[in-house]
C-alpha cells in the first residue's frame, strides 16, 4: 500500500467515526427532541399516570379490585409478569448471544434492546410483587433474617424465581452500564457545558481509552456475555418452571422450558421491532440500523414463532399420547371450551401472523413489520393467559369451575405498565446514547483501516 | 513538593508525550515501534479498542478470568450452603416428606448465585483492574486528546516517567513510526485542579447527611418512650372496620357491639341447670358437699394440682401461701407502695372454714383482685382445684406427725 492510499483510506474511516459520534450524540445534545418526541412522551407520561392512580387504589383497597377468585388466583397478575419477563429476553439476546455468535449487527441495536430488557424486567417485577398483597412485605422473598426465623422454602419455584429474576435484572444493568461507560465519555468530550460534564463525567468513571484498559474491558465485555447467555435461557426456564412444576393438567409438562424461551426471544424481537422501527426514522437512524438489520429480526421471529408452533403442536399431540384424560380434557377445553377465543387469538397472532415474514417484501416494509409485531405480542400475551386461566378456571375439580372476567383495575394496571415501558424508554432515547457507538465504530470494516495484512 | 506549600504554588509538571496517528493501522505500526524502542511506561488511545494492538504493545493476558472464575464458585459453594442451611439445617422443612436434602432441588438456584457472583466479579473486577473511577488524569488536560480519543482519534502517550524518556529522543520515536502530530502534555500540580468540583462535593456530603437522617430518626425514637401507640408506616390489618366484644358500635340501635342472646331462648349446651356443679350452690346456701359428679379419688387431686400449678401458682405459690412468681417480682420492683394487693394465703384458717361452693366461686369469678378463671377452667377442673386446695390447707397445718414415718429422714 502506498501512503497516499493509506491516507484516504484513513481519512474516510476517520469522517466514519466522526459521523457515528455526531448522528448518535447529535440526539441527546440537540436543544430540542424531534417534534414527534413531545406527544409521545406526553401520552406515555399520562398512561403511566393511569398506573400510579391504579395502584394506590390497589393499595389502599387491596387486589380484591381484581378479577382474581378462588380458582383463578393467578390470573392478570402473574400473564402479565411472564409477558413482560418474556420481552426482556431479547435485548439479552441480541447483547450476548448474538455476540457470542459474532453476529456484527447486533451492534445497531443492542443498545436500545438493553435498555428495552431492563425497562420491561422492571414492568415485569412490578407484577408479582403487587400480586403478594401486600407489597411492603415483598422483603420476605428475600433470605434475609427475621424475627420469625423463617427461611425461604427452596423447593419451591417461586423461590427459584425470585433468584432468576432479580439476578437478570441485576446482570442487565451490569452489562448495560458496562457498554455504556465508552459512550459516555464521548459524550463527556464533546459537551461544553459544565453540568453535563459533571455528571457525564462521573458516569464516564473517567474512561480514556487506553489499550491496556481496553483489554481489561473487552475480556470482560465476553464474560459478561458469556455469564449471560445460560442466564437469559435459565430466566424464562425457571419461570416456566412456576407451572411446569405445578401438577395441574396443561402445566405440567416438561416441554415448558425451551417453548417458554423460544416464546420470550419471538415476543421479544417483535417489542424491539415494535420500537426500533419508528425509533430509527424519528431519529435518522437508518444508516447505522440498516434495512438488513430489520430484515434479520423479522427472520428471528418468523423462527422463532414457527418453534413457538410447533411447541403448541407437540402440546396437543403429548395430550392426546399420554392417554391421561385430564391433560387431554385440558387441551380440548382450551381449543374448544369458554376461552376457545382466547385460544384462537394466540393460534393467529403466534403461529400464522409471522409466516407473512417469508416474503422480502414485507420484510421490507416498516408499517407492516411493526404492525404484524404488535399482532405478534398481542399474541404472546394471549399465550399466557391460555395457560394460566384456562388451567387454573378448569381444575380437576369442576365444582370449582369458574369462568375468569377481569375488572377494569386489571385492565388499567397492565396498560399502565405499557405508560412506565414507554415513558422510560422515550427518556433513554433522549438522554442517552440510544447506539453503542463505540461498537459500531470497532465492528465496521473501517475498524480496520490501515491494517497491513501479513 | 509543591502542592505541600502552604500557599499551594501551582508548579507545571510534564506527563509525557502524545502522539496522534491516523488510522488504527498505524497506531499498531506505532505501538509496536514504541515497545521495540524499550519503552515501558506507554499506552495507546483510541474510540473503541483496535484489535491487534495486544501483541503490538506487549500487553499480557487478564487475569480477570481467574476472579471471575474464583467468584463464580464461591457463589456455587454458597449457594448450596445457603440452601442447606436455611432449609435442612436451622429451619428444617418437611415438604410432603421428601428429603431435606436433595441437590436437584438446588440447581436452580445454586446456578443463578453462581452467574450473579462471577457478574458482580467480572463487573467490579475489571474497573478494579483497570484502576477506574479515576476521574481525574493528565490528558484530559489536552484538548487534542479531549476533542479526538473518545470519538476518532488514535494516540500514544509515553509517559515521562519511563526510564528511557528524553524529550528529543522520544519526539523523534514517535515521529519516526509517522505521527501527524505531537505535543507535550503538562498538568498542574497543584490539588486544586484535580479537586472535584465544590458543587459535586456539597451534594454528595448533603446527600449523605439526608440519607443519615431516617436512620438517626429510628436510633431517636427505638431509644425514648411513649404513652402513644406505634407508628404504623403500613398499617396492615391492624385497624379494621369491625365489632370488638364488649365494645361499643354505632351499627346496632343499642349502641353494643356484641349480640345478646334472644329473651328466653338458652344455646346449645349453655342451660347448666344444676346450681351444686355449675355454681357451687344448694338451698340458696354455698353448697358444703362436693357434687355428685366429681369422684374424690387421688385421680382429681392430681388433676387438681395440675391445674392449680399451671392457673394458680404464678400468683399463689406452690403450696398456696401467696408467694407466686408475680408476687415476687412484684414487690421486687415495689408495687407494693403502690397499692399492690398480694395474693392471700389459701392455707389461712378463714378460708379452710370457707364451705366448698364458696371457694368454687372464687376460682370461677374471681374476687375483689384477683380474675376469675371460669372462662379457662371448666366446672369439674374447678372443682379439682378446690379439692385440692383443700389438701393445702390440711398441709399448712400439718405437723411432722402428718408425715409417713418411712418418709421422715428425707425431710428432716
Ligand atoms: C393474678 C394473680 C392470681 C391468680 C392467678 C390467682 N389468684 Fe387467688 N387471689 C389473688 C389475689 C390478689 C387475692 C386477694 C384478693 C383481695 O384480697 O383483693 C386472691 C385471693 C384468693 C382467695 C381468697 C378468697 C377470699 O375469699 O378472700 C382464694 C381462695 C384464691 N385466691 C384462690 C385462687 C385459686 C384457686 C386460683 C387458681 C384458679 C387463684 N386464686 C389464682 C390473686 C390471684
Amino acid at each position: 500500500m502506498s501512503s497516499a492510499e493509506t491516507s484516504t483510506e484513513a481519512l474516510e474511516a476517520r469522517e466514519y467515526f466522526k459521523g457515528i459520534s455526531d448522528s448518535v450524540c447529535g440526539i441527546v445534545e440537540a436543544e430540542r427532541a424531534p417534534r414527534i418526541w413531545y406527544p409521545a412522551f406526553a401520552a406515555a407520561l399520562c398512561v403511566a399516570g393511569v398506573l400510579v392512580v391504579s395502584l394506590y387504589i390497589l393499595l389502599t383497597v387491596g387486589t380484591g379490585i381484581w378479577g382474581n377468585n378462588n380458582s383463578e388466583a393467578w390470573a392478570w397478575p402473574i400473564v402479565n409478569f411472564v409477558f413482560w419477563v418474556g420481552i426482556g429476553h431479547a435485548g439479552t439476546l441480541i447483547s450476548a448471544v448474538l455476540f457470542l455468535m459474532r453476529q456484527k449487527w447486533r451492534t445497531s441495536i443492542n443498545r436500545a434492546a438493553e435498555a428495552m430488557t431492563i425497562f420491561a424486567v422492571i414492568c415485569a417485577g412490578l407484577f408479582p410483587v403487587i400480586h403478594t398483597g401486600r407489597p411492603w412485605l415483598a422483603y420476605w422473598l428475600l433470605p434475609i433474617p427475621n424475627d420469625m426465623a423463617i427461611w425461604p422454602q427452596f423447593r419451591s419455584p417461586l423461590a427459584w424465581d425470585v433468584f432468576a429474576v432479580s439476578t437478570y435484572m441485576t446482570v442487565s444493568i451490569l452489562f448495560w452500564f458496562m457498554g455504556l461507560v465508552p459512550d459516555f465519555a464521548t459524550l463527556r468530550d464533546r459537551t461544553k457545558s459544565n453540568v453535563k460534564h459533571t455528571i457525564y463525567g462521573i458516569l464516564a468513571l473517567g474512561w480514556r481509552g487506553s489499550a491496556r484498559q481496553w483489554h481489561r474491558y473487552e475480556r470482560a465485555y465476553l464474560i459478561m456475555a458469556a455469564l449471560a447467555t445460560p442466564l437469559v435461557f435459565s430466566v424464562h426456564s425457571v419461570v416456566s418452571f412456576d407451572f411446569a412444576v405445578g401438577q395441574l393438567p396443561g402445566w405440567h409438562t416438561t416441554i415448558f422450558p425451551p417453548y417458554f424461551v423460544a416464546g420470550a426471544i419471538f415476543s421479544g424481537f417483535a417489542m424491539v421491532l415494535t420500537l426500533l422501527v419508528p425509533a430509527r426514522a424519528i431519529f435518522n437512524m437508518k444508516h447505522i440500523i440498516t434495512d438488513q438489520h430489520v430484515e434479520n429480526m423479522c427472520k428471528v421471529i418468523l423462527a422463532t414463532g414457527s418453534m413457538v408452533g410447533f411447541a403448541y403442536g407437540t402440546e396437543f399431540f403429548i395430550a392426546w399420547y399420554s392417554g391421561n384424560a385430564y391433560e387431554g380434557f385440558t387441551f380440548l377445553n382450551r381449543a374448544f371450551g369458554p376461552f376457545a377465543w382466547a385460544y384462537w387469538t394466540m393460534i393467529t397472532c403466534n403461529v400464522l401472523v409471522p409466516q407473512f415474514f417469508w416474503f422480502k417484501k414485507i420484510r421490507t416494509s416498516p408499517f407492516i413489520i411493526v404492525g404484524l409485531c404488535i399482532l405478534v405480542n398481542v399474541g404472546m400475551w394471549f399465550e399466557r393467559f391460555v395457560i394460566i386461566v384456562t388451567s387454573l378456571t378448569r381444575s380437576f375439580m369442576p365444582g370449582s369451575w369458574h369462568y375468569f372476567s377481569p375488572t377494569m383495575f386489571d385492565a388499567s394496571i397492565f396498560i399502565g405498565s405499557f405508560g412506565l415501558f414507554f415513558t422510560l424508554f422515550l427518556l433513554f432515547l433522549r438522554f442517552m446514547p440510544m447506539i453503542a457507538m463505540f461498537e459500531v465504530k470497532g465492528a465496521s470494516p473501517h475498524a480496520h483501516a490501515g491494517v497491513k495484512h501479513h | 513538593m509543591s502542592h505541600d506549600k502552604p500557599n499551594d504554588q501551582v508548579e507545571d509538571k510534564l506527563y509525557g508525550l502524545l502522539a496522534e496517528y491516523e488510522s488504527p493501522g498505524a497506531l499498531i505500526e506505532a505501538a509496536n515501534e514504541v515497545r521495540k524502542a524499550g519503552y515501558t511506561k506507554f499506552d495507546c488511545h483510541s474510540p473503541f479498542p483496535v484489535h491487534g494492538i495486544d501483541p503490538a504493545m506487549g500487553i499480557k493476558p487478564t487475569i480477570l478470568p481467574v476472579i471471575v472464575w474464583a467468584a463464580g464458585i464461591a457463589g456455587l459453594g454458597l449457594a448450596i450452603l445457603m440452601q442447606t442451611w436455611m432449609n435442612n439445617w436451622t429451619y428444617p422443612w418437611n415438604i410432603g416428606g421428601k428429603p431435606l436434602f436433595s441437590l436437584p432441588m438446588q440447581i436452580p438456584i445454586a446456578f443463578e448465585v453462581t452467574v450473579l457472583l462471577a457478574a458482580f466479579a467480572t463487573f467490579f473486577g475489571m474497573w478494579g483492574l483497570n484502576k477506574l473511577p479515576q476521574l481525574w488524569h493528565p490528558l484530559f488536560g489536552n484538548d487534542r486528546f479531549v476533542e479526538k480519543a473518545m470519538c476518532h482519534g488514535f494516540f500514544v502517550a509515553i509517559e515521562a516517567e519511563d526510564p528511557k524518556f528524553d524529550d528529543e529522543a522520544t519526539k523523534a520515536t514517535l515521529q519516526e513510526a509517522g505521527a501527524t502530530a505531537i505535543e507535550e502534555v503538562r498538568y498542574k500540580t497543584s490539588k486544586k485542579h484535580r479537586a472535584l468540583p465544590n458543587g459535586v462535593i456539597a451534594f454528595m456530603v448533603m446527600s449523605v447527611c439526608l440519607a443519615l437522617v431516617p436512620f438517626a430518626y429510628i436510633a431517636k425514637k427505638r431509644a425514648s418512650k411513649s404513652d402513644k401507640p406505634h407508628i404504623h408506616v403500613v398499617p396492615n390489618m391492624d385497624f379494621q372496620a369491625k365489632a370488638k366484644p364488649q365494645a361499643a358500635s354505632n351499627m346496632f340501635p343499642d349502641g353494643r357491639a356484641s349480640r345478646v342472646p334472644v329473651e328466653g331462648s338458652v344455646a346449645r349446651g349453655e342451660l347448666k341447670a344444676d346450681d351444686h356443679f355449675y355454681r357451687g350452690i344448694t338451698g340458696g346456701e354455698w353448697a358444703t358437699e362436693f357434687p355428685k359428679e366429681i369422684a374424690l379419688s387421688a385421680e382429681t387431686m392430681e388433676r387438681g394440682q395440675n391445674r392449680f400449678d399451671i392457673y394458680c401458682a404464678p400468683c399463689h405459690g406452690l403450696n398456696g401461701a401467696g408467694a407466686g412468681m408475680i408476687n415476687q417480682r412484684a414487690e421486687a420492683v415495689g408495687a407494693t407502695a403502690t397499692g399492690w394487693v398480694a395474693p392471700s394465703n389459701i392455707g389461712q384458717e378463714s378460708f379452710a372454714k370457707q364451705p366448698h361452693g364458696q371457694l368454687f366461686n372464687t376460682v370461677g369469678h374471681g374476687i375483689r383482685s384477683m380474675p376469675g378463671y371460669g372462662s379457662q377452667i371448666r366446672e369439674a377442673d374447678r372443682w379439682a382445684i378446690v379439692f385440692y386446695l383443700r389438701a393445702l390447707q390440711r398441709s399448712a397445718h400439718s405437723t411432722i406427725d402428718d408425715v409417713p414415718a418411712g418418709d421422715k429422714p428425707a425431710i428432716r
